[in-house]
């Protein structure tokens, strides 16, 4: 048994815990909604979930409490709240976990926000391919109506709280909120320019709040337990609470381990995960998802929250922990990523379009043993005239790869230059005499 | 039409969105569940529906990569490709896929049964090599488990490989 508290995936590590409503009230579930729903003002609810400390586990990062005090105060039109569940950056598969084994934690967690912000519909935007996912979630959403626990005149409470389930088709960066109401809404899934933040015109233009997953199945814990309670986890006051860090790669054994931010990456990769799954040494660490800046084993006792992962040049960003060893060809790795990027980029500005496309042709040429040393030069120039230069975050997190892996295995890219100039000056005659 | 058999399933999907619009998706995988791919036919009716123009349907579909605008075989096989699976594996799976089938990425066997396709990151990278069929996630794959979920797929139309919902590592394996 791990020493600290697990919290998100404690129901599901219960033998025989199959997710049903049932099983979640057994555990103590929709207590949290009966403790609040009329009894307490929904301004009291965001206050407490400021004081928690929570942030944002999409990515961002954002204070979730503080996120909520932008929409308009006294709006008396509709308001919407969208679970973002697109689960798309590589690496990350922890929100599929929180809704196919306890779908109704992260119900309540969204009746809980969706009674706080003063919003009667919620959308929960899940991503095509977990149909399994969906299908559960519909379920849950029935059981949870019949109960009374969804519907209107919640818990005799007299509020409304609608979910509904939305699929989406395919493609990475309708996680971004933009994009994600876009595709909503019917239409191509491209992000919209800010501002009008989501806040103030989101959702068909009405005041929209937009949180993942697993920031919503904080809540029901943070109602029952107390802000002050989980603001003594992890490492407070700026990264309170556990994290679902989601291991891949080369580990012994990888997968989805709940513990506290602050925690050590040796700890989670080494204890946790089992270690190396062979005999080869460890080589490199993303630790937060396709988009964070790759790590090395020199960073193995940087801590995993919000600002210590940052302050060794990468971000916690979705929980994605993916292991390398050694032996991986890091411009081979950066290329995988970089593909990933062209293909999901949604097109609409040029910078990422265009400079994504003439990333993955670059590094493709380099690999291949045909590459110039002006290449490297080439790669580092795109990449500053992507980040920074585009409607949505996507086009920072696209270079991270890149400029990461040439900052710390840059004799690899050289070496495979080295070779095709080699290459070239035995071919050059021959060239010559064809002429 | 989808209107004359699905009328009641299309109402409920309306009835869930302020904006009509906003049913497009779900319609489209609608006609996608019903024929296997979109049509034209099916995208005009679609348009009807929600009183959008046909070419507001046709540029929101060729945006998503999981609508088909073109029959595919009856299973359709995904495979990850992304760093996570690339890692453990996934360019051998593909590989033996391909020698397996018979087809190269892209194609579709002979017989109409199966296609083949690499995609990016379905949401599995602790489980990889995986692939996606159809409705269904298959993980930790390896030669003798593509073998019998082929043989299955041929046989039955279905294969108990497949992964229920989701949790790795296993309970007890957390609990160690
Ligand atoms: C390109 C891109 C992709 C994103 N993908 C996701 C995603 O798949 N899931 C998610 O929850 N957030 C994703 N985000 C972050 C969201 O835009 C947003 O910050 C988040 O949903 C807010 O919820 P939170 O505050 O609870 O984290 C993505 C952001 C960008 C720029
Ligand atoms: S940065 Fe890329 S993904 Fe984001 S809006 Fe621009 S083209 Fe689309
Ligand atoms: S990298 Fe293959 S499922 Fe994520």
């Amino acid at each position: 048994m791990p020493k600290h508290e697990i919290i998100l995936l404690k129901n599901m590590m219960e033998p025989g815990y199959t997710g049903s409503l049932k099983d979640y009230e057994k555990a103590g579930g929709y207590q949290a909604l009966q403790k609040v729903l009329g009894k307490v003002a929904p301004a009291d609810v965001t206050t407490m979930v400021i004081k928690s400390g929570l942030r944002g586990r999409g990515g961002a990062g954002v204070a979730t409490g503080g996120e909520w005090t932008f929409l308009p105060k006294d709006y008396q039109g509709p308001k919407y709240l969208c679970c973002n569940a697109d689960e798309s950056e590589p690496g990350t598969f922890k929100d599929r976990q929180l809704m196919e084994r306890d779908p109704h934690q992260v119900l309540e967690g969204i009746a809980l926000a969706c009674y706080a912000i003063g919003a009667e519909t919620a959308y929960i935007y899940i991503r095509g391919e977990f149909v399994l996912g969906s299908r559960i979630l519909d379920k849950a959403v029935a059981e949870a109506r019949a109960a009374g626990y969804l519907g209107k005149n919640v818990l005799g409470s007299g509020a409304t709280i609608q979910i509904h389930v939305h699929r989406g088709a395919g493609a990475y960066n309708f996680g971004e909120e933009t994009a994600l109401l876009e595709s909503q809404e019917g239409k191509r899934g491209q992000p919209r320019g800010k501002p009008p933040f989501p806040a103030t015109s989101g959702l068909y233009g009405k005041p929209t709040v937009i949180n993942n997953v697993e920031t919503l199945a904080n809540l029901p814990h943070i109602v029952n337990r107390g802000p002050e309670w989980f603001a003594s986890i992890g490492s407070p006051p700026k990264s309170a609470g556990t994290r679902i860090f989601c291991v891949s790669g080369h580990v012994k054994r990888p997968g989805n381990y709940e513990i506290p931010m602050g925690t050590t990456l040796r700890e989670l990769i080494f204890e946790q995960a089992g270690g190396m799954r062979s005999d080869k040494p460890l080589k490199a660490i993303i630790p937060g998802g396709a988009s964070a800046a790759f790590l090395t084993p020199n960073h193995l006792d940087v801590k995993l929250d919000f600002e210590s992962v940052a302050q060794a040049g990468s971000m916690l960003g979705s929980g994605g922990v993916t292991v390398m060893e050694e032996g991986t060809d890091m411009v081979w790795a950066a290329l995988r990523l970089m593909e990933f990027f062209h293909h999901e980029s949604c097109g609409k500005c040029s910078p990422c379009r265009e400079g994504s496309s003439w990333l993955v042709q670059t590094l493709r040429r380099i690999l291949a043993k045909r590459g110039r040393m002006e290449d490297l030069e080439t790669l580092v120039q795109l990449c500053n005239n992507i980040a920074g230069r585009t409607v949505c975050a996507f086009g920072d997190a696209e270079v991270a790869p890149i400029l990461s892996t040439l900052k710390y295995w840059r004799p690899e890219y050289e070496a495979l230059i080295r070779e095709a100039e080699a290459h070239r000056a035995h071919e050059l005659p021959m060239a010559a005499m064809r002429h | 039409m989808l209107q004359e058999k699905h009328r009641t399933e299309i109402d409920e999907i309306l009835s869930r969105y302020p904006v009509k619009r906003s049913a497009l998706l779900p319609l489209l995988y609608l006609a996608q569940r019903e024929a296997g791919y979109i049509s034209e036919e099916a995208m005009r009716e679609i348009a009807g529906l929600l009183r959008l123009t046909p070419p507001q349907v046709y540029e929101t579909a060729t945006f998503y990569t999981m609508l088909n605008l073109k029959p595919v075989g009856k299973f359709h096989l995904q495979v990850c490709k992304s760093l996570m699976c690339a890692l453990v594996g996934s360019d051998t799976l593909i590989g033996w896929l391909e020698k397996k089938l018979g087809i190269k990425v892209g194609e579709t066997s002979k017989d109409g049964l199966f296609t083949l396709s690499k995609v990016e990151c379905l949401g599995a990278c602790g489980t990889g090599p995986m692939m996606q069929i159809n409705d269904d996630y298959y993980e930790r794959l390896t030669e003798e488990k593509v073998d019998r979920i082929l043989a299955d797929l041929k046989r039955d139309g279905a294969s108990a490989l497949k992964t229920g919902p989701f949790m790795w590592p296993e309970p007890n394996g957390a609990k160690q």
